[in-house]
């Protein structure tokens, strides 16, 4: 009796084996995640065919969720707002390991060798870093105390730099750390202070040389030259808006890898309704270029020769895209309301546009500036692309 | 487009000031106008505040935070913003009446 129940097993197994995707060999290379933001849940999908694979529930308050990749691009880890820190097996789409490591986040980064994730916490103030595998806790560092005593700073910006380095900006304290973990996990802290009124996000050029932080307090950015630290910390696009008025921001822009075309890089202006552009050799402004609402996402087409642009409410349901060599906008698309997020597939020949309010990821050609596909979501934000994996800072 | 909207700002401008005063008071917020601004908080709102309002680059404002501080001057935040923080002047976009609405929601809780 005994003998047979297990023959049965073990057939239902190797039946149920044979019918799922999840056997058949894949690689992982045109694989994505979608987050649904309200729903707590992601959707992995593949970007060969612009079809949804599986979806993977559970993942708490996915309010300003981000993704980084493990380096087989294999495993997507998701970070939450409630400070959750989820690894999805995108080949099973199953949770692998999932941890509450802080009280409040706001996104992360995995280390040049992959060993390692680092998360940027709001609450408490600091940053947590965690080993790849098993998610166990390898160093807290504590964000220096605002000046009121009442907490640690808030801190954002958070990306890896070559060395085996993390960098975060501290929104409150106006601070970049660089947090080396080269020599072991303990790890070398070195502080640039005053930097500027609150730095809001930041980005590191893709050679991992150059990490620039936004400042939201003030008009301009802070520029930290990782070839030569010990030159500190430089301003740079400096009073960009003076003499006009600043208009009112509904949503804070976000600085995502590097805008460049040439010698020129595109960054959101904050509170005025422009892309600014400036000399990579020089770090002066050079123009600017006016756009539809304030930018949130200024990000180049792989290829660099367009930029596409997308705005806070209430223009979020706008698209732009801007020729690099003219300045000149090619287009305004319309997605819909709630644009939130963009995706260029690696070689960029398409661009994935999550639009919340129509519970749909839509599918574009980069070339024609046509709608190819679309995916139903639920209140879709961020997309992540498996090609992340590869590269430095994102 | 900016034209438009700024023309329809001041039309809606204009409209208010024709309306007598007590209906612009007591006329009640429409089910859609409601259904829209509980989006906007929501999702709007919560890109900064968080969609469970648990708190962002922006503060928690769930009603245990939100108890002892007075409707008016939550109200009036809405309105004119914090200056010196992320927080924007909303009133380009919502009238009083909207922003009242949206605190009331607030002290009631809201989940996505």
């Amino acid at each position: 009796m005994m003998r047979r129940i297990g023959t049965v097993v073990l057939a239902g197994l190797l039946t149920a084996c044979a019918g799922q995707p999840s056997t058949q060999l894949r690689g992982t290379g045109d694989l994505g995640i979608v987050i649904e933001r309200a729903a707590g849940s992601v959707q992995i999908v593949e970007h060969s065919h612009n079809t949804t694979l599986a979806r993977v529930e559970g993942l708490g308050d996915l309010s300003h969720a981000s993704v980084v990749f493990s380096r087989d691009a294999r495993f997507a880890y998701v970070f939450g707002r409630d400070g959750g820190l989820t690894k999805i097996d995108m080949l099973t789409a199953k949770i692998d390991k999932r941890i509450i490591q802080g009280g409040n986040s706001i996104g992360g980064a995995i280390s040049q060798d992959g060993r390692l994730i680092a998360v940027g916490n709001y609450e408490p103030g600091g940053v947590k870093v965690f080993d790849a595998d098993t998610l166990e806790l390898v160093a807290d560092i504590p964000a220096t105390t605002v000046a009121d005593g009442s907490r640690g700073s808030r801190v954002v910006g958070m990306v890896d730099a070559p060395g085996q380095k993390f960098l975060v900006s501290l929104f409150d304290t106006g601070e970049i750390w660089i947090a080396d973990f080269s020599k072991s996990n303990t790890p070398k802290i070195t502080r640039f202070t005053n930097i500027g009124d609150q730095p809001y996000d930041s980005m590191l050029t893709p050679d991992g040389r150059y990490y620039i932080a936004g400042l939201f307090g003030e008009d301009g950015m802070a520029l930290l030259d990782l070839w030569h630290p010990e030159k500190g910390v430089k301003r740079i696009l400096d009073g960009y808006g003076r003499g006009s008025e600043k208009l009112p921001v509904y949503k804070m822009p976000h600085l995502e890898g590097w805008t460049v075309a040439g010698d020129h890089a595109f960054v959101p202006a904050i509170g005025r309704h422009k892309v600014l552009v400036m000399d990579t050799n020089t770090w002066q402004q050079t123009g600017s270029i006016d756009t539809v609402g304030q930018p949130v996402f200024v990000m180049a087409r792989p290829d660099a020769r367009q930029i596409w642009v997308n705005f806070a409410f209430p223009d979020n349901q706008f698209v732009q895209v801007i020729d690099s060599e003219t300045h000149e906008i090619l287009a305004t698309l319309e997605p819909g309301p709630g644009v939130l997020h963009m995706e260029f597939t690696p070689r960029g020949e398409h661009i994935w546009i999550s639009v919340r309010d129509k519970g749909e990821v839509q599918v574009w050609d980069t070339a024609t500036l046509k709608k190819l596909h679309t995916l139903p979501a639920d209140n879709p934000s961020g997309i992540f692309f498996s090609d992340r994996a590869h590269r430095i800072g994102l | 487009m900016t034209v438009t909207k700024i023309a329809s700002q001041f039309f809606g401008v204009i409209m208010m000031s024709l309306l007598p005063l007590s209906l612009s008071v007591a006329a009640p917020l429409s089910t859609e106008r409601q259904a829209t601004l509980e989006h906007l908080l929501i999702q709007d709102c919560g890109s900064c505040h968080g969609l469970r309002m648990t708190g962002g680059l922006g503060p928690a404002l769930t009603p245990q935070l939100l108890a002892d501080k007075s409707r008016e001057s939550l109200i009036a935040t809405v309105m004119f913003g914090r200056p010196g923080t992320a927080m924007p002047p909303w009133d380009a976009l919502l009238n009083e009446q909207e922003a009242a609405w949206m605190i009331d929601r607030l002290l009631q809780g809201v989940t996505p």
